[in-house]
């Protein structure tokens, strides 16, 4: 267990793994802070206004402002939902957020857990939250609630199989589930990123176009998947007015908006590790020190980060059947060619 | 996307039923306090029934118990966003009643705000359809360029909803010194916006595979129903009654009927009734730019041609080209000084009653998009 360095600091005991288990819960908290004083400001950015101006400099301490409303609103149950479904559902839906933070690489040295099969896992406990989602909506008992619970189990079954495509591509390519054993094979500078052919010779950018469309497919699915515009199809605000959670108020509402937050994390640091070399920094060894890794990886997930938030507030929302062709017919054709060149390239890769 | 076919459903032996969803009155996309009583197979719609009535405000009465001047203001609450343009068919027919000619200065003011007014009531239209398509940027784009027109029209008559500005004889009160400027800054700023918006909604691939081939309406029903305004013009029939009936000094201006040219999509879906709006913009630009060449520049009492005592005789049936379609009174007066009756014709009331014939089939994100594509507003349609 060299890749964790509480455990060379304080020796292989259950307090380690405790502290371990309390650093991502910690950033989660801050980066969701972060992430909606981001969101709030780059809306304001995109919209030509202002956005919050009053808490704090610029507005800097709205996040928490929110966060401080939300736990003094009264916590609805409406009557005749069905109440241990619908007390669960948030927390299910988060649980799945943040159980992939346990194979998050934040640094060559702080790896929360460094299972052989990270990549493997993260793409498992992803879609748990999907069930939390169906229960929200199911013991709503409410008919909007309902109609986003199933939009949202039946875009899980189609964004997920292109995006399992590229997940495979890529653990081909390395020969590796295992999340720092993936970044490893990417260590050099930024023209050994996946993303332009890994690690290899000149011969690979015959290969770099099929790694950006795994990249691109990739990265709509991730869309899809932490539900954000133009993939927001369960909440679909125009639609069925919040989707899943239409019932949900005060904290349990933002427990919902929490995990969201959490899995825009997730799915933009997977993009990282998978094809942006993780914590390497991008000019090879120049700042490649375990400290400064964190630095690049944060950068390169927020970067993703802001990415989603900013197509959020360009694009209209696809209609759930289109979502369907896109994936099925246009993703996953795509996703299969570009595995295929991908896995010839690991072949005959020296 | 491929050809939206009927979509036929068979679950063998699996036992389906259908749901009723109420979609409003307290529903996002629903422009108000409609209710849309909606059957669903799935995500299909197979049936759908417009209740409305919460907000009616017995507009046709109370006009029965106010005198003429009183009448305008309630006028102005029938179709909140487009005040100026609802004034003008009322008073213009209790002019046409009195045998009253106003000046030339008064009939392009007339002429200038009507317009502007259309252009602000388009760029709601197209921005809360672009709402419904689960685009936000551009609604506030559009808002903040309306922004402008309502000072203007706050400059005017003090109000920046409800304006009461348009007066039988005349105005309120003249335009006043820097009027010309700010119109001309605004025609500048909304060609400007449109080509952004264009950039950013309306040619976005996502927008076009949402709307076109949605809530086709065919030109027969279109007609057949009633329809006017964009979303008779976005079916391809070339009627728009500044042209054909021209009132007021419509006739003096050179300009486009826009019509829906089913470039993108297909002639009568939600696409081609949006991009009609977008036409319609600038045509009304070049409406307004030639009144104020037209406007004579020397100020004047624009109290003038007041009459003494409003109480005609007559009965007479007067209409105008809104931006929501024809808009219609029809006001007996019988020689007293308020009306025996008015009775509106409202242009949302007769659009809205097609959808039911054009949603069935779609999906329910369908309905709310072929819902934000027939632009309608509840206090015209409840009255």
């Amino acid at each position: 267990m060299e890749s964790n360095f509480i455990l060379e600091l304080f020796g292989n005991n259950i307090w380690s793994y405790l502290i371990i288990a309390v650093i991502p819960l910690g950033f989660v908290t801050l980066y969701a802070l972060v992430a909606i004083l981001g969101e709030l400001k780059i809306a304001s950015w995109v919209q030509d206004r202002l956005g919050p101006m009053r808490t704090g400099w610029k507005g800097v301490l709205q996040p928490l402002a929110e966060v401080i409303k939300l736990l003094q609103k009264e916590d609805i149950t409406p009557t005749n939902v069905n109440r241990p479904l619908f007390n669960t559902a948030p927390f299910v839906v988060f649980i799945g957020s943040f159980a992939a933070f346990a194979v998050i690489p934040f640094s060559s040295k702080f790896i929360p857990a460094d299972l052989n099969v990270g990549l493997f896992y993260i793409f498992a406990v992803s879609s748990f939250g999907v069930i939390g989602i169906l229960m929200g909506g199911w013991s709503s008992n409410n008919k909007y609630s309902m109609l986003g619970a199933i939009r949202s189990a039946s875009q899980m079954i189609s964004y997920e199989i292109p995006m399992a495509l590229s997940i495979i591509a890529i653990a081909t390519l390395s020969s590796s589930l295992n999340m720092n054993k993936i970044i490893e094979m990417q260590s050099g500078g930024f023209w050994d990123w996946n993303i332009l052919g890994g690690n290899g010779p000149i011969l690979k950018i015959v290969f770099i176009p099929f790694l950006l469309v795994l990249f691109i497919v990739y990265f709509i699915g991730s869309l899809a998947e932490t539900n954000r515009t133009p993939f927001d199809i369960p909440e679909g605000e125009s639609e069925i007015v919040g989707g899943y959670h239409t019932e949900y108020s005060g904290m349990k509402f933002a427990m919902f908006f929490f995990a969201e937050y959490a899995n825009m994390f997730v799915v933009s640091s997977l993009v990282t590790v998978m094809f942006f070399g993780g914590w390497q920094s991008p000019f090879g060894s120049f700042l490649n020190d375990p400290i400064s890794q964190v630095f690049w990886f944060v950068i390169k997930a927020m970067f993703f980060v802001f990415v989603q938030i900013w197509l959020r507030w360009t694009l209209p929302r696809v209609r759930v059947d289109q979502l369907m062709y896109i994936t099925w017919k246009v993703m996953l054709p795509f996703a299969f060619v570009a595995f295929l060149g991908v896995a010839f390239w690991s072949m005959i890769k020296p | 996307m491929a050809e939206r076919k009927e979509i036929e459903i068979d679950f063998g032996r699996v036992e389906t039923e259908r749901m009723r969803l109420n979609v409003g009155p307290q529903h996002p996309s629903t422009h108000g306090v409609l209710r849309l009583e909606v059957e669903l197979e799935g995500e299909i719609v197979t049936d759908v029934i417009p209740h409305i009535g919460y907000l009616h405000r017995c507009f046709e009465k109370i006009s029965e118990n106010s005198t003429f001047v009183q009448v305008v203001p309630y006028i102005d609450r029938m179709d909140y966003i487009t005040s100026m343009n609802n004034e003008l068919p009322y008073v213009l027919g209790i002019e046409k009643l009195m045998g009253i000619k106003v000046s030339d200065r008064i009939e392009s003011i007339r002429v200038i705000i009507s317009e502007l007014n259309r252009i602000a009531s388009h760029q709601i239209a197209v921005a809360t359809f672009g709402m419904d398509a689960g685009a936000f940027t551009p609604f506030l784009f559009l808002f903040r360029d309306r922004e402008m027109i309502l000072n203007v029209f706050e400059k005017l008559s003090g109000g920046r909803l409800l304006y009461n500005y348009i007066r039988v004889g005349g105005l309120l009160q003249d335009a006043y010194p820097s009027f010309k400027n700010d119109v001309l800054d605004i025609i500048r700023k909304v060609r400007e916006t449109n080509v952004e918006i264009m950039n950013l909604l309306i040619d976005n691939k996502i927008f076009i595979e949402r709307t076109i081939n949605v809530g086709t309406l065919p030109a027969d029903v279109a007609i057949n129903f009633g329809c006017s305004g964009p979303m008779l013009r976005g079916s391809g029939v070339k009627y728009d009654l500044r042209k054909v009936e021209p009132y007021s000094i419509y006739d003096k201006f050179d300009f486009e009927v826009s019509v829906g040219d089913g470039k993108i999509g297909t002639v009568g879906d939600s696409y081609n009734r949006n991009i009609v709006r977008m036409y319609e913009m600038e045509e009304s630009c070049k409406i307004i730019e030639q009144a104020l060449k037209f406007m004579p520049d020397a100020s004047e009492d624009v109290h003038a041609t007041f009459p003494k005592k409003i109480a005609p005789k007559g009965e007479i049936y007067t209409k105008a080209e809104n931006p929501k379609g024809e808009l219609g009174f029809y006001i007996i007066a019988d020689g007293k000084n308020k009306p025996y009756r008015v009775k509106g014709r409202s242009p949302s009331f007769v659009n809205l009653s097609v959808l039911p014939y054009i949603s069935k089939g779609y999906m329910i994100a369908d309905l709310i998009i072929i819902l934000g594509s027939v632009d309608i507003v509840l206090g015209e349609i409840d009255r």
